[in-house]
């Protein structure tokens, strides 16, 4: 009864363009396992646990309202002003929270590594997914408040046909975060300064992100800076299938799906050789 | 049986010394730089061997060097060697934790590493979920998991807490719940720390069990590393022995126990000189030894039946203090045989100049074998001023007839005076 035997190669060092799809495939039930440990053990901690999800993106989203709104009175496309920001913050706050989680991955969970293994990149993809179901629990929030505007009627319904992309908008937020997290997970572990950086940074690349303000309100000078941002598709094209205001351009749309799908592959093949000899470096 | 599950050729695994992160960028541009020009990686100093009581003079050690070694199919390989030899890097780097630096292993079959048991056990969750958990992060597949769930609440006797969180277990219950999925992990190779041999006696005693069902029931090849020669004889069929980072022996478990033993034993003859001068004399400046004698008390060789009496003189500095001396004897094992001090001076009125001390061990106590001395110098029973591990070694000879073997086992060899009384029935 001796079945076709596995052939393992260890050595220093592997292909490069080895990308070990099939090995992540071969952890997937791990996968779903972390996805659930990390909700489980979120929601049991605490009472206010979830609630967290729904106060802080309405503190931003007032915060932003206040502040950039009506003391500064930028422009929000002629859109009611906690509408506007809280769809920007919704897709940012995902983006930004996987980037961040998963780009301490390996110090994070040295303790483990050091001493089983399992393809590593299991980590930051589980994360990401967990990460979705808070981006649901903001979705939610999000809806609750477009419902009490349209019920008011201080908006009128205005989804738009392309709602169909939605589901394509999430994929590239999730390659966006991936990526960029497999990349820095890479370097923090060597230079493990740079997660002070990290967290800077993301907030100031929310500043060329059109979170706070509509791309339409940008002088022309400054467009082509913005719109090199991956981002910036994604949050506009969120604003118009739900809202009907900003633009929908599909040239812009498939740069951010390229710059995804290229980052992801860049991202996984640095981490995949990290994850080699971190151990020895952690 | 003749299949090869294991080949490493040439495995050789390298470190950096010293604090790791500082440096490193213009290390690696220099790297860089010579990879670029096809040179040698500069940083790499072939020759250096890894003894860490000596310090080289490269910044990187060879963990392990040039290893060499097949392990066939459905055999038991004991790995042993001391503190520092390269066992767990060359477990860390066949269960793929951390990568080689040089060479090549090649394995046919799914390797499962149990390098500790209740690796990603999360407090919050239940029982139950955790063995899913653990399972699928040691590389089972949920279905593999719940086709063996009975077996393995079975196992570790937690059956009625299985559906409470584990942080409510005691810690022993963690450890059983945990060695239970580690139990029923089924690759063809299964590479095992020693970490598995903590908690009592009982636990131990199934671990043991289980480990040699899995390699003689179902033929499978385990790698097991320990510093417990006695379970190695049991389990194992072969082992070889790891020193400084390579296979100094490899061969049959017992021969390497032995050799392990005897390479102990040679490393012993390091003060074979007993007399030193004062200039000379091996102390630091409060302690100076100036002779050290362990001879028989009765007859002129050291021996079960002779009795030892330890006999030493030293040079004390440290005037009015409560000075104290202990010797320590320590069996090859490196079990502590004998640890008993003696108060040389109280209510602090210790001198300067030379005391000498004698101890005596009575006739028919300590078994025959090979013993390290130790000796300790203290202030108040509580700092102290010297200790040395391993300071001379001597040897207990047996006095058997000779059809027995030279050394019988265990640790004490006593006068037991037995009395036989005998009464014919039928």
């Amino acid at each position: 009864m001796r079945q076709e035997r596995v052939k393992t190669v260890i050595e220093p060092r592997s292909a490069w363009f080895d990308l070990k799809f099939r090995e992540i495939a071969q952890y997937k039930d791990l996968l779903f396992l972390f996805v659930r440990r990390d909700l489980v053990a979120q929601y049991k901690q605490t009472i206010l646990g979830p609630l967290w999800y729904f106060i802080q993106p309405i503190l931003t989203t007032l915060t932003y309202t206040l502040i950039f709104g009506n003391v500064a009175g930028l422009s929000t496309d002629g859109l009611p002003k906690m509408l506007f920001y809280m769809a920007g913050v919704t897709c940012w706050r995902y983006f930004s929270d996987s980037l961040n989680k998963t780009s301490n991955t390996f110090t994070q969970n040295a303790q483990i590594f050091g001493k089983v293994y399992f393809p590593r990149a299991i980590m930051p993809i589980s994360i990401t997914i967990t990460n979705l179901a808070m981006f649901g629990i903001q979705l939610l929030l999000f809806f609750g408040f477009y419902a009490f505007y349209v019920i008011t009627g201080q908006f009128s319904l205005n989804l738009q046909p392309e709602l169909f992309l939605f589901p394509l908008l999430i994929v590239i937020m999730m390659l966006l975060g991936l990526g960029f997290g497999f990349i820095l997970s890479a370097l923090t572990t060597k230079y493990r300064d740079l997660k002070f950086l990290i967290t800077f940074g993301v907030q100031l690349l929310m500043y060329a992100t059109p979170v706070i303000y509509p791309l339409s309100s940008l002088p022309a000078k400054y467009k082509p800076f913005i719109l090199a941002n991956p981002m910036t598709p994604i949050i506009e094209t969120f604003r118009f299938m739900f809202l009907g205001s900003g633009s929908m351009n599909y040239m812009h749309l498939g740069y951010s799906i390229v710059f995804a799908i290229v980052l992801f592959l860049i991202g996984l093949i640095i981490f995949n050789r990290t994850e080699k000899n971190f151990m020895d470096t952690v | 049986m003749s299949d090869i599950a294991i080949k490493v050729e040439n495995l050789s695994k390298q470190y950096r010394l010293g604090v790791v992160g500082t440096g490193t960028i213009s290390h690696d541009l220099n790297r860089w730089w010579a990879r670029i020009r096809g040179k040698e990686d500069p940083f790499l100093k072939i020759g250096e061997t890894n003894d860490r009581s000596k310090a080289g003079n490269s910044d990187y050690v060879w963990s392990l060097k040039d290893i060499n070694f097949e392990v066939r199919q459905g055999e038991v390989l004991g790995i042993i060697g001391k503190n520092g030899a390269g066992k767990s890097t060359l477990l860390k780097i066949l269960s793929k934790v951390t990568g080689p630096t040089t060479g090549k292993i090649t394995a046919f079959g799914r390797i499962g590493a149990l390098l500790e048991v209740g690796t990603g056990f999360h407090p919050e969750l239940t029982g139950r979920e955790n063995i899913f958990l653990n399972g699928a992060i040691l590389g089972m597949t949920k279905a593999e998991i719940k086709s063996k769930l009975d077996e393995i609440v079975d196992f570790s006797g937690c059956a009625r807490y299985v559906d409470t969180p584990v942080k409510r277990y005691s810690s022993g219950m963690k450890v059983r719940l945990a060695f239970a999925v580690a139990a029923f992990l089924e690759p063809e190779i299964l590479i095992v720390d020693e970490v598995l041999a903590v908690g009592d006696a009982e636990f131990q005693k199934k671990a043991i069990g289980k480990m040699q069902d899995v390699s003689k029931g179902e033929g499978r090849t385990v790698l097991f590393v320990s510093h417990n020669m006695e379970s190695v004889k049991k389990l194992c069929t072969r082992a070889i022995v790891l020193e400084n980072g390579q296979v100094k022996f490899d061969s049959d478990a017992n021969s390497a126990v032995n050799f392990y033993a005897n390479a102990q034993k040679l490393k012993l003859n390091l003060h074979s000189n007993s007399v030193w001068n004062f200039e000379d004399a091996p102390g630091n400046e409060n302690i100076k030894i100036l002779n050290i004698n362990v001879s028989p008390i009765n007859g002129d060789v050291l021996s079960i039946s002779s009795g030892i009496k330890i006999e030493y003189s030293f040079y004390n500095r440290k005037e009015d203090i409560n000075l104290a001396t202990t010797v320590q004897v320590t069996n090859l094992k490196d079990e502590i045989v004998i640890h008993q001090g003696h108060k040389l001076a109280y209510n602090p009125k210790s001198r300067r100049g030379v005391y000498t001390i004698s101890f005596h061990i009575q006739p028919y106590i300590l078994n025959a074998g090979h013993y390290k001395l130790g000796l300790i110098f203290g202030e108040n029973a509580r700092y102290v001023l010297w200790k040395v591990e391993e300071f001379i070694a001597f040897e207990l000879s047996s006095e058997f007839e000779k059809d027995l073997p030279k050394v019988l086992p265990g640790t004490l060899y006593l006068d037991m005076s037995p009395e036989v009384n005998f009464e014919p029935v039928g």
